[in-house]
């Protein structure tokens, strides 16, 4: 990963850095790595919240059939090896004598438990799994899943899919997945008993989490941690403080406008790296007429001309240095340059704003018009700062933006399907999940009704038949390079026509402690698995 | 005096059921639980699913009787967000809160009371001017940024102070204290300070124009004359007599103290109330919001009845007006 902090210290400097921190920390704890993100962690069941923080630190916990590795390719876990026999036949062989914290043995018949939890009402993570796939046991550590349409990308997910004990969950009341609608909590739901490299010994939800390593662990540790102690600190300029005060030793997220503080503060550095999440700006195709705007007998955002002077007029490279510090990468698609591997194929509409006046004026509004911009305030990283930016660039083509920037909480409930998808543009950011384009395709850019049905987040109204057709094949299309054709196919169609406006990557910045080392994965997943403390 | 408190718990039980009313009318207003609750990629019939189950299409009357006559029985419901009982939630916080509601109020009241009579009988030397002048630094700057401006400089320049937190606790049945441990009691400094420098010195301004008010009247001047000692005199007689005000101050204060110290509680990341509810209102965490708010108004209103009880003690012309004749 990208360390952006190169600074040259003379070696004396070093040293006595070194000298006073192992001085300091041998004296209070061994090997001990403090931890602070700005959220906090609820239940611990790991099919509760579909959420890459809570997956995260449960990851440290437990663990999948699969793993993803430092640069998020998938390797095994708890499956030892895989294979096809045919294309609706997948066949998983378990790694032996692996235990779970408690001492019982990870079997097949845990995996087949697991399937069916995971695939319950309750559950937030059912996706992980298709309804109709079959989990048969042909001994206790080989299962087949029997499959009804083809699916390459079955496992993309699996790393997440935490395999949990059959019996433990069976004593502890533990049948079901844990959700807001039990009237009754279970305090099991706040425990913690998988494989993986650490178990937890204490969680109090939105204090503390203490996490201690599993003796009982099949794989090598790399990391030397004898203990992992997890604060939410939500308040940005208490997480610095504590950071460069030395009570924490590892902070997550950095506010952008702390960064030079902690890179000049010799015992602290940065670490930084394009986080998966695309930033983009969506436009309402759908209705009839803009509720917004003053253009009152079209919807302008139906003329790909406008939203292709719209994305020429938006300066990306000001917003990359002025608003972002440098800290994103901007993108001509809707995924994230590294998970598609064509992505190399396409280019951003070059910034132009005579471009832009002179399709707008083709499209019939030579003067502009006025629309608004729906905006969160807390949800990316300088969210509203970029709409702002965004205001004053389209200003210039006579564009003028009304920008409505709310909390992310009130922003959600009215862009999104609850909502009614009430908006002509907004901003929002989308990683998905599987790391695999059939996910942005089907969410974002399937034709879908005013329910929803159909792309759930596509909440502009997007549709372009051929792009559905593509998205139904891509579903099941085994032969990778046939899948990437029907995919760049996909992408090239919606870049031509502006269905979006790709931004950029947002950087992920976390500041830790100078003697700890620690694998940043760019999905933003913290595991201490891979951390050292010096 | 039985009717007294009587009437007063009645308006008690009246204030909490209009003050979680209210609640629940801005509720709809903070946007939609349900989407904070489940990851992006739910479905939306699953999402429905979960309104429909969480009772939250029901109109906004139905969803308020069923909290209250839930609150009855002292079932706050179990919080969307951690899936957890609230009222465990809420006593598990409560002691945090507490603590340092009650530090704070004791550094208020030991510097207070003792720098606004000094700067009352000595109203022109130089320290009086110079605790003047601090008072007005602590009546006007933010909360949050003395908050953030002594972690700067005790924590991060420093370093003799913990930045966050509560250090080491100790549980004693149920209730979990940092009294016991260094580290606890060294937490506690800053953030009582940050969170007990207003109230400080509002009591300090008003001890000192008290003391002021009272020094030329006749009955210290007997006292003088009596021969009694300064101490006495300044203490006995002068400052007891200035104490009505005060009291109804404090008292009031120290339930703005619970309540406000939700801005405290987040600069320090102190895990009490103030922070849990903050958590649930970013998360739009309804149970955790409306049994805190309850709890507050309650707290409120029990906390002015104790200031009315107390005046009687310390003010007998009350007592006496309150007899017939």
């Amino acid at each position: 990963m990208l360390n952006v902090k190169r600074r040259r210290r003379s070696l004396h400097q070093v040293s006595i850095g070194v000298l006073c921190a192992t001085g300091l920390t041998t004296a209070a704890h061994a090997a001990e790595l403090r931890f602070a993100f700005q959220g906090t962690l609820g239940a611990l069941d790991p099919y509760t919240l579909n959420e890459t923080f809570t997956l995260g630190m449960l990851g440290n916990v437990y663990e999948g059939l699969t793993r993803r590795d430092k640069d998020l390719t998938i390797i095994p876990g708890l499956a030892e090896r895989w294979e096809q026999p045919d294309p609706l036949t997948w066949r998983f062989h378990l790694r032996e004598g692996v235990t779970f914290a408690n001492g019982n043995a990870f079997t097949a018949d845990d995996v087949l438990f697991s399937a069916e939890r995971v695939r319950a009402e309750s559950s937030n993570l059912a996706g992980r799994i298709p309804p109709d796939a079959e989990f048969v046991k042909l001994d206790d550590l080989t299962v087949e899943v029997r499959l009804q349409s083809p699916n390459p990308i079955l496992h993309y997910e699996w790393d997440t899919w935490y395999i949990m004990d059959k019996e433990w969950s069976e004593a502890n009341d533990m049948m079901e997945p844990v959700s807001a609608k039990d009237t009754n909590p279970r305090p099991a739901a706040f425990t913690a008993v998988g494989t993986g490299a650490f178990s937890i010994e204490s969680h109090e939800p939105g204090v503390r989490t203490v996490f201690v390593p599993n003796p009982s662990w099949w794989n090598d540790p790399e990391h030397n941690l004898e203990r992992v102690t997890y604060t939410p600190i939500a308040a940005d300029g208490t997480r610095v403080a504590a950071l460069l005060s030395g009570d924490i030793d590892l902070i997550d997220p950095v506010p952008v406008q702390d960064i030079p503080r902690i890179e000049n503060n010799p015992e602290t550095d940065i670490l930084s790296a394009p986080e998966l999440r695309v930033i983009y700006f969506g436009f309402n195709q759908m209705d009839d007429v803009l509720t917004t705007s003053n253009v009152e007998n079209a919807n302008p955002f139906k003329d790909p001309r406008v939203r292709q002077a719209f994305y020429q007029a938006i300066d990306v490279e000001a917003i990359k240095t002025r608003v972002m510090r440098n800290l994103s990468t901007p993108v001509p698609l809707l995924i994230a340059n590294e998970l598609f591997s064509r992505s190399g194929e396409f280019e951003r509409w070059p910034y132009d704003p005579d471009a832009a006046k002179a399709l707008l004026a083709e499209a019939g509004y030579p003067e502009g018009f006025t629309v608004g911009l729906d905006c969160p305030t807390d949800r990316y990283v300088n969210d509203e700062a970029i709409c702002q930016a965004t205001v004053a660039m389209l200003a210039r083509v006579g564009i003028q933006v009304n920008l409505n920037a709310q909390t992310k909480a009130l922003w959600a409930a009215k862009i999104l399907a609850p909502g009614g998808f009430d908006t002509d543009f907004y901003l929002l950011g989308w990683t998905p999940g599987s790391l695999d384009s059939w996910n942005v395709l089907s969410n974002l850019a399937t034709c879908r009704d005013e329910t929803g049905k159909g792309g759930p987040f596509n909440v502009g109204g997007y549709c372009n038949p051929r792009v559905d057709e593509l998205a139904a094949a891509i579903v099941s299309e085994t032969d990778a390079a046939k899948r990437d054709e029907m995919i760049a196919e996909a992408f090239r169609t919606m870049h031509d026509e502006t269905a979006y406006l790709p931004l950029h990557q947002q950087n992920l910045v976390w500041g830790k402690r100078a003697n700890v080392e620690i694998t940043q994965r760019a999905d933003n997943q913290v595991l201490f698995y891979w951390a050292r403390v010096n | 005096m039985v009717s007294f408190i009587f009437s007063r718990l009645m308006q008690a039980i009246a204030t909490m059921l209009v003050v979680t009313l209210i609640a629940f009318v801005l509720f709809r207003y903070v946007g939609d639980p349900v989407n904070q609750m489940v990851g992006i990629e739910t479905s939306l019939e699953q999402r429905e699913t979960l309104r429909e189950q969480l009772g939250l299409n029901d109109s906004m009357s139905v969803q308020y009787l069923r909290f209250v006559v839930r609150a009855l029985h002292l079932d706050f419901g179990v919080s969307y967000q951690q899936k957890e009982a609230v009222s465990a939630m809420i006593a598990q916080r409560l002691p945090a809160t507490l603590e340092l509601t009650l530090v704070s109020v004791i550094f208020a009241i030991g510097f207070g009371v003792p720098l606004g009579v000094l700067s009352g009988l000595h109203p022109r030397s130089l320290a009086s001017r110079a605790f003047m002048v601090l008072s007005l630094i602590g009546v006007s700057l933010p909360t949050f940024l003395i908050g953030i401006l002594l972690i700067f400089v005790f924590s991060v320049q420093l370093g003799w102070l913990p930045s966050f937190g509560r250090g080491e606790t100790v549980l004693i049945g149920g209730w979990s204290t940092g009294f016991l441990t260094s580290s606890g009691l060294q937490s506690l400094i800053l953030p009582s300070i940050t969170l007990g420098l207003f109230q400080m010195t509002l009591i300090m301004r008003l001890v000192r124009s008290e003391i002021m008010e009272v020094l030329p009247t006749d009955y210290i001047k007997f006292a003088r004359a009596r021969g009694l000692s300064d101490r006495v005199i300044h203490f006995g007689h002068a400052l007891r007599n200035t104490m009505i005000p005060v009291i109804t101050v404090t008292g009031l204060q120290i339930g703005s103290i619970i309540a406000f110290s939700i801005i405290t509680e987040t600069v320090f990341q102190w895990p009490g109330m103030g922070l849990l509810f903050l958590q649930a209102v970013q998360n739009v965490d309804i149970p955790v919001m409306a049994a805190y708010l309850m709890l507050i108004a309650f707290l409120f209103v029990t906390i002015n009845l104790a200031v009315d009880l107390l005046y009687v003690t310390v003010d007998p012309r009350i007592r006496l007006a309150g007899t017939p004749a």
